[in-house]
């Protein structure tokens, strides 16, 4: 996984609460057994007018001007500032893989949804839960070539004008997102310990042991 | 000191170890997998020569991406079908058990893992689904997970997880007559909103819950994700222990006596304490209809679809007012008056034997309303159209013009050939309402079985519990 440290970069505003995981990669696209090159297709129904298929060639598509993506002062934009619940609905981990394909790189929102939030992490992609009034108040702000700094070992957001914004993050995620970890290397570690487990669990309920 | 939620209990007896930032490594009893969001973790563990910790907890199935139709014609789509055959390689090279297309047993991850007795009350379950909420109907500690979570779990038989909050929500007394768990559930959601779980774990209670047959149950858990909590949970009782009595991977002989004994601690002890509680008058409940994009945008039947005006919070005023043009409704309008293009009746929250009963018994002897272009009536497993077929509920469906099809997803989230066209209008016993979910500009209202097939005679929406045959 990609290690996450520090970045500066355009912040895109997507100016909606309750982005679902349908809108950030439509199930169409699930049917890839790849875990790559989903960023073509990221908001595929917001970002085109037509129908997007799989391995479709996304070149010459017909692009929905209104659609913050499509928007030339936004391009390169590693920072996606966005509304409350995003990521809501189903477990796939395609919209993670969508948005940090597209290079998306952190994510500011008032709310995530859980299994979203988690599937973050996973992927070297940095959810940061900001007050709604401090997401508003960026809202507001955002316009052509507002950056930020996002510095993950401090925790701290810094504005253009010099103010400085802290985020919580759980010290264990942290960790393996600064370092860029392999999660199952990590618990292998613990394979003794697992071991234990089983067989303490095996006495008290040996059916979960048959087979 | 307070004692312990029935999420404590289930939470307390898998941590295998415990993190300096309150996260813990929990064991995994079972995790079921399907074609869609498990090609990417099987990759992962080939890539770094890794095996399955324990082969056996792993049952699979393919169900997205499967026809509900000519079955023994193949998959035509050349990309679903390589993703179900990916399925079927991973599943011989890894040695795991999995209920192929052809088999009877097929259908539903979250229908056939109850079914089967492959999720059991005080497991932890997982899968590469949002769904399997499902499964806290028995007691379960059951919550969906992502692809790397799903590699971790074949890999380790572990998760590390942060322990989330408790919820109860009770609901209290009893619904009237044709009222279902649908209703129960889409009114908790209109109540609490589709963000009101997240960071909890639900525990649903009260004598409305207790109530339900494990059937119903199952369907208030499947919908806890759409109230944001990764885990719904009910207590277990008779009604949970006559259920898993003789399924084939069920606990056999000394081993059921010793689980039905542990199972009689699954519950909340009466002085636990919970981060927070809801109330809801179960009395109260009326047949439920969502009318925009999102299950949270939902009215009883007899009410009219609400105007954004009087919405103070502008946040939600604007996806209002966008799910109003989205969904091509008015302010105002009333339920009853708006017409369908389909009907869909399946999925993992309405699809068992139960769901089709009710449906069946609205609507013997009538027919489909000529306005209705399909209903599509998609059995949840293999089984559960077995059954169905015994007590002669296809020829109701097949007699009154709806199509009884062969178990899977189908157009609850259209990967498969069943789906929506753009601006037609379904009645869907489905979860999830989104925009685009059942097709393309498709749009959604979420009912329950009944309300669907009432729906698909009348050809518009009305109150089940107002016509004759509605139970
Ligand atoms: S029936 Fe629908 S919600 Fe359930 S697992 Fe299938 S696609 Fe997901």
């Amino acid at each position: 996984m990609r290690a996450f440290t520090k970045i500066t970069s355009l912040v895109m505003p997507l100016d909606r609460a309750n982005v679902d995981t349908d809108a950030i990669i439509p199930k169409q696209f699930l049917k890839s057994i790849r875990r790559a090159g989903f960023g073509p297709y990221l908001f595929d129904e917001w970002r085109y007018l037509d129908r997007g298929e799989p391995e479709m060639d996304c070149t010459n598509r017909p692009l929905n001007k209104d659609f913050v993506l499509n928007q030339s002062q936004y391009q390169n934009a590693e920072i996606l500032l966005t509304r409350e619940n995003f990521g809501c609905g189903s477990s796939r981990e395609h919209a993670p893989w969508a948005l940090e394909d597209y290079g998306f790189r952190a994510i500011i929102a008032p709310s995530f949804a859980d299994i979203f939030y988690n599937n973050c992490f996973k992927n070297g992609l940095l959810p940061i839960v900001l007050n709604a009034e401090v997401v508003d108040s960026l809202f507001k702000k955002v316009t052509d070539g507002y950056q930020l700094t996002v510095d993950l070992a401090t925790q701290k957001i810094t504005t253009p004008d010099a103010m400085s914004i802290d985020f919580v993050i759980d010290a264990d995620r942290k960790h393996r997102l600064l370092n860029g970890l392999d999660d199952i290397a990590l618990t292998l570690q613990q394979a003794d310990k697992i071991k234990e487990y089983e067989t303490k669990r095996a006495k008290q309920a040996p059916w979960l042991f048959t087979a | 000191m307070a004692g312990q939620t029935l999420y404590d209990k289930l939470w307390q007896d898998h941590v295998v170890s415990t993190h300096e930032d309150g996260s813990a490594l929990i064991y995994i009893d079972r995790q079921l997998v399907h074609e869609v969001t498990s090609p990417q973790a099987f990759d992962g563990l080939r890539l770094a020569g890794r095996k399955l910790w324990r082969q056996a907890r792993n049952l699979a199935v393919a169900d997205h991406n499967v026809p509900t139709i000519d079955r023994d014609k193949g998959i035509a789509d050349p990309i679903a079908k390589l993703q179900v055959e990916t399925l079927d390689k991973n599943c011989a090279e890894f040695g795991i058990t999995e209920f192929d297309m052809g088999d009877v047993r097929q259908g539903i991850v979250h229908v056939i893992g109850p079914e089967q007795g492959a999720t059991l009350p005080g497991m932890t379950v997982v899968c590469g689904d949002s769904h399997t909420s499902t499964h806290g109907a028995s007691a379960a500690l059951a919550f969906g997970i992502g692809t790397s979570e799903v590699e971790h779990a074949m890999a380790t038989q572990c998760l590390v997880q942060k322990k989330s909050k408790n919820m109860l929500i009770k609901v209290n007394g009893h619904v009237g007559k044709g009222i279902t768990a649908k209703d129960i559930v889409l009114a908790i959601i209109g109540k609490i909103g589709t963000a009101g779980g997240t960071g909890y774990a639900i525990e649903f209670a009260g004598e409305a819950i207790a109530a339900l047959s494990m059937e119903g149950r199952m369907t208030v858990c499947n919908m806890a994700i759409e109230a944001g909590a990764r885990t719904g949970l009910i207590a277990v009782d008779d009604i949970t222990i006559d259920y898993y009595r003789n399924r084939p991977f069920s606990p056999k002989a000394e081993h059921w006596d010793m689980a039905v004994k542990a199972w009689s601690n699954l519950h909340s002890d009466a002085d636990a304490l919970f981060d927070k509680v809801v109330e809801l008058d179960a009395t109260a409940i009326k047949p439920q209809v969502t009318w925009g994009t999102s299950p949270e945008l939902v009215v009883a039947v007899d009410e009219c679809v609400p105007n954004p005006v009087d919405e103070s919070d502008s946040v939600k005023r604007d996806s209002m007012i966008r799910a109003l043009e989205y969904m091509g409704l008015q302010a105002g309008q009333a339920i009853t008056d708006i017409k369908i293009d389909k009907v869909f009746i399946g999925s993992c929250t309405n699809s068992r034997i139960e769901d089709l009963r009710a449906a069946a018994e609205v609507a013997k002897g009538k027919s489909k309303a000529e306005n209705v272009k399909q209903v599509l009536i998609v059995p949840g497993s293999g089984l559960v159209k077995l059954q169905a077929e015994q007590e002669g509920l296809d020829k109701i469906f097949i007699e009154a013009g709806f199509e009884w099809r062969d178990p899977g997803c189908s157009m609850c989230l259209a990967m498969n050939a069943d789906r929506l066209e753009a601006g037609e209008r379904c009645a869907s016993t489905s979860n999830r309402n989104f925009e685009g979910r059942q097709g393309y500009g498709g749009r959604t209202h979420l009912v329950s079985p009944a309300m669907a097939a009432a729906a698909a005679i009348a050809g518009h929406f009305v109150d089940v519990t107002r016509i004759s045959g509605g139970n």
